[in-house]
């Protein structure tokens, strides 16, 4: 057990915790997008960052352990406009109409989904290719929990990957294959951790889409497969 | 599909395949060698071989610009579109390429007979506007072939053998650093290269003995030697010449390195965009070998495949483990994390060819070369708008000024505007720095960052908004894609830096891009979305004006 100060509070926590569970344990809201419990943390969204007195760049705390005498400020001026703008990027980027989480911090933040005007956007065609869930990419913000799950994380079958790189990235498959032509063992697991409904279960999917539920039963009788 | 005949890349492929996923890039490149391009068949070939899962090797042919999925040309025209290079017309260069052969951007013909394509920064800056032609495996630039190597400056002890053809094992004498360093503990040439005050030439400059030292105490069954050969700093050329010219020099410095941490392997990871070193490198690592300098340590040559991200050392492990080069979470760091996990020591080409003069000379002696605070020898990349551009060898502690009139002031004549310093994430000075002294100490008070050696000159009729630009491009370009800051931040900082460069600057795109910039300073996860705005925010500071419609 030791000590440290967060935004001026003495906390005690046990040794090999991170600064994000420190705080949390202690009621200290710390926001993430990326972060999982069921997923390894590699800190991709930043939006956990902290300012650490005598550390020069903001840290994320999901990752960062919390140390003893260690001064964190999880609402100062550099975290704030940080977070702000990570989240003004993701929206100039995506779809994030099915992302309720980030919607709320947006709110939270004071950010402007509409900061960034005539930027491009990461946009494309939802994929409906097998009998279980659809891949709606243009509402995928990269938080790699599916590409996870499928692999060490979880499943080990490692159906999918990333397509591009930078600015472009995109959850793919070997050569753009239909899931039924890749590993995929439909386990669901990627479409449990999705956070912004880039996957989604088919069924759901086309209950949105004005499908009614006796359509979608006749559907899966495989009588009257939908053409995909 | 079926037209690919898969028994040439399995014969190719063969030898890599006891290496596993670390066998990827090299069986990738083999499939290239012989395809032109990774198709389908040939992909899933390699991942069955090399046990690896399907969509992994995808991802990994996605990741590398080097590596193409869709049918290209074995015949293949890039065009440097870089800051140096774009000041000497390579957009427009590009363009009449592309018109003479009728090609459209993107566009390879059915037929696959050429391929053109624009690319980051070829490392050639001296030979701006720089063209890399690669014909069936044969590379050419600029038309003529290997790319020669201007060496100048007022020392030659890194640069002794540079400057002319390459040079030999003969020629370079026997590694008399290392038969000294041999006789001496394994602590001992650590606490030479500490006393030496030696720091990384890469661009980080931290400390290459503390590096050893953490190397040398860590715990491990298995430790590696790898030298950092992904040079690709847009303006930096340095380690090109020095490999090139003096692979011995190199090779010693690892050899060094490995008896100071009880390394039995060594890698020398070089980017795909250097192929002509590579036989060189070969060539120079056989003669070590038969010299027996490599009895009790063996190196081996990693090509890697365009990625700037891959310099990043912990990106750099991944791309030789066959992975994408994603930057790692650090700590844990090198030095007990590092290749395949285990205790590493990771330096710069540059950095490395100091260490066989340190051992040589005495710590005592090489710190009389330089200051106090920056002891040694420096190379600088001079490039840009200056008389004659090429790796400058200089004391630590000349002036600016001193540098560029070695290299015979402005090209032309001209008048100077400024100089971008430690390259595309570095900073940019005016006349009014000529005076500091080029040292760690002096231009970190200047808010001057040293990086790499980049000494990239703009006269006064540049448009710094079209440089900006094209740096803007290069981070773009460049991201690997997996922090947030960084993803989307090199992005938008292009939109806005190609509007300001129409001159169509809208209302609060000052603040935008100070926020953009601030926040892939502060939050990113590795060095390079850390700096990828720092050349960006030093202008902000010099020329508000540029910025504010």
């Amino acid at each position: 057990m030791f000590t440290l100060i967060v935004d001026g509070k003495e906390i005690t926590i046990e040794d090999g915790k991170t600064i994000l569970e420190a705080a949390r344990e202690n009621g200290i809201d710390i926001p993430t997008i990326c972060w999982h419990a069921a997923t390894t943390a590699n800190g991709l969204c930043r939006m956990c960052v902290v300012e650490i007195e005598g550390v020069r760049l903001l840290q994320p705390a999901c990752i960062v352990k919390a140390g003893k005498d260690m001064k964190v400020q999880t609402r100062s001026e550099r975290v704030i406009r940080a977070r702000r703008t990570i989240l003004e990027l993701l929206a100039s980027t995506m779809d994030l109409s099915d992302a309720p989480e980030v919607l709320a911090m947006m709110d939270e933040y004071g950010a402007s989904a509409e900061r960034f005007p005539d930027a491009a956007r990461r946009e494309s065609e939802v994929k409906d290719d097998n009998p279980m869930y659809i891949r709606d990419y243009s509402k995928c913000l990269l938080c790699w929990r599916c590409v996870q799950v499928c692999a060490e994380d979880a499943q080990y079958t490692y159906a999918i990957n990333f397509d591009g790189r930078g600015f472009k990235t995109q959850i793919g498959t070997f050569f753009d294959k239909p899931i039924p032509e890749t590993t995929c063992v439909l386990c669901g697991q990627c479409v449990g951790v999705c956070p912004t409904g880039a996957l989604k279960p088919k069924r759901q999917y086309l209950l949105e889409q004005g499908v009614s539920a006796e359509e979608i039963s006749v559907m899966n009788t495989g009588r009257k497969r939908r053409k995909s | 599909m079926d037209a690919f005949d898969l028994t040439p890349v399995k014969l190719a492929i063969e030898k890599y395949i006891p290496l596993g996923r670390s066998g990827l890039l090299p069986a990738l490149h083999a499939a290239q060698n012989i395809y032109g391009w990774v198709p389908e068949p040939v992909a899933a070939e390699i991942a069955r071989a090399l046990r690896v899962p399907l969509s992994d090797a995808h991802g990994v042919i996605e990741f590398y610009s080097l590596f193409y999925d869709k049918p290209t040309s074995k015949r293949v025209i890039r065009v440097c579109t870089d800051a140096a290079c774009a000041l000497k017309d390579a957009d427009g260069i590009l363009s009449r390429l592309r018109a003479r052969h009728g090609l459209q951007p993107h566009q390879t013909p059915e037929d696959l007979s050429l391929t053109i394509e624009p690319s980051p920064c070829l490392g050639l800056c001296d030979h701006a506007p720089a063209v890399w032609t690669t014909d069936n495996g044969v590379s050419v630039v600029n038309e003529k072939g290997i790319p020669p190597s201007p060496v100048y400056g007022s020392l030659r002890l890194l640069t002794k053998n540079c400057g002319g053809e390459t040079t030999s094992l003969k020629k370079y004498g026997e590694y008399a650093g290392l038969k000294k360093a041999k006789t001496l503990s394994r602590e001992k040439v650590v606490d030479e290269i500490k006393a030496s005050g030696l720091v990384g030439r890469g661009g980080a400059a931290f400390p290459a003995g503390i590096k050893w030292e953490g190397a040398l105490k860590a715990q491990g069954d298995a430790k590696y030697v790898v030298c950092n050969a992904d040079e690709s700093e847009p303006g930096t050329f340095k380690d090109r010449i020095l490999l090139l010219d003096d692979p011995h020099r190199t090779i010693e410095g690892m050899c060094i390195a490995a008896h100071a941490i009880g390394a039995t392997k060594g890698y020398i990871y070089i980017r795909g965009e250097y192929p002509y070193i590579v036989p060189v490198l070969e060539n120079a690592v056989n003669e070590a070998r038969e010299a027996g300098y490599l009895e009790d340590f063996d190196i081996e040559i990693r090509v890697g495949a365009g990625a700037y991200i891959c310099g990043e050392e912990t990106a750099l492990f991944e791309s030789i483990e066959g992975k994408r080069g994603f930057p790692r979470v650090k700590p844990p760091f090198p030095t007990t994390h590092g290749l395949f996990g285990k205790p590493t020591v990771i330096n710069n080409v540059e950095t490395l060819c100091n260490v066989p003069l340190i051992i040589s000379m005495g710590a005592a002696e090489y710190r009389k070369i330089g200051t106090e605070k920056s002891p040694g020898p420096k190379l600088f990349c001079l490039s840009g708008d200056v008389a004659r551009p090429g790796v400058y060898e200089v004391p630590f502690g000349v002036t600016l000024r001193d540098l560029l009139e070695m290299a015979g002031g402005v090209a032309d004549g001209g008048t100077l505007k400024s100089v971008l310093f430690g390259g595309a994430a570095g900073a940019f000075a005016t006349s009014a720095h000529l005076d500091v002294k080029l040292t760690f100490e002096d231009l970190r008070e200047s808010g001057l960052p040293l990086g790499s050696g980049v000494v990239m000159v703009f006269d006064e009729t540049r448009d710094m908004r079209q440089v900006l630009k094209s740096l803007a491009r290069f981070f773009a370009h460049e991201s690997c894609g997996k922090c947030y800051p960084c993803q989307m931040g090199t992005q938008r900082q292009k939109e806005i830096l190609d509007r300001v460069a129409e001159g169509e600057i809208r209302g609060g795109d000052f603040v935008r891009l100070q926020d953009v910039g601030w926040t892939m300073t502060d939050a990113s996860l590795c060095g390079l979305g850390q700096t990828a705005a720092s050349a960006v925010l030093s202008a902000m500071k010099l020329w508000p004006e540029l910025f504010q419609g």
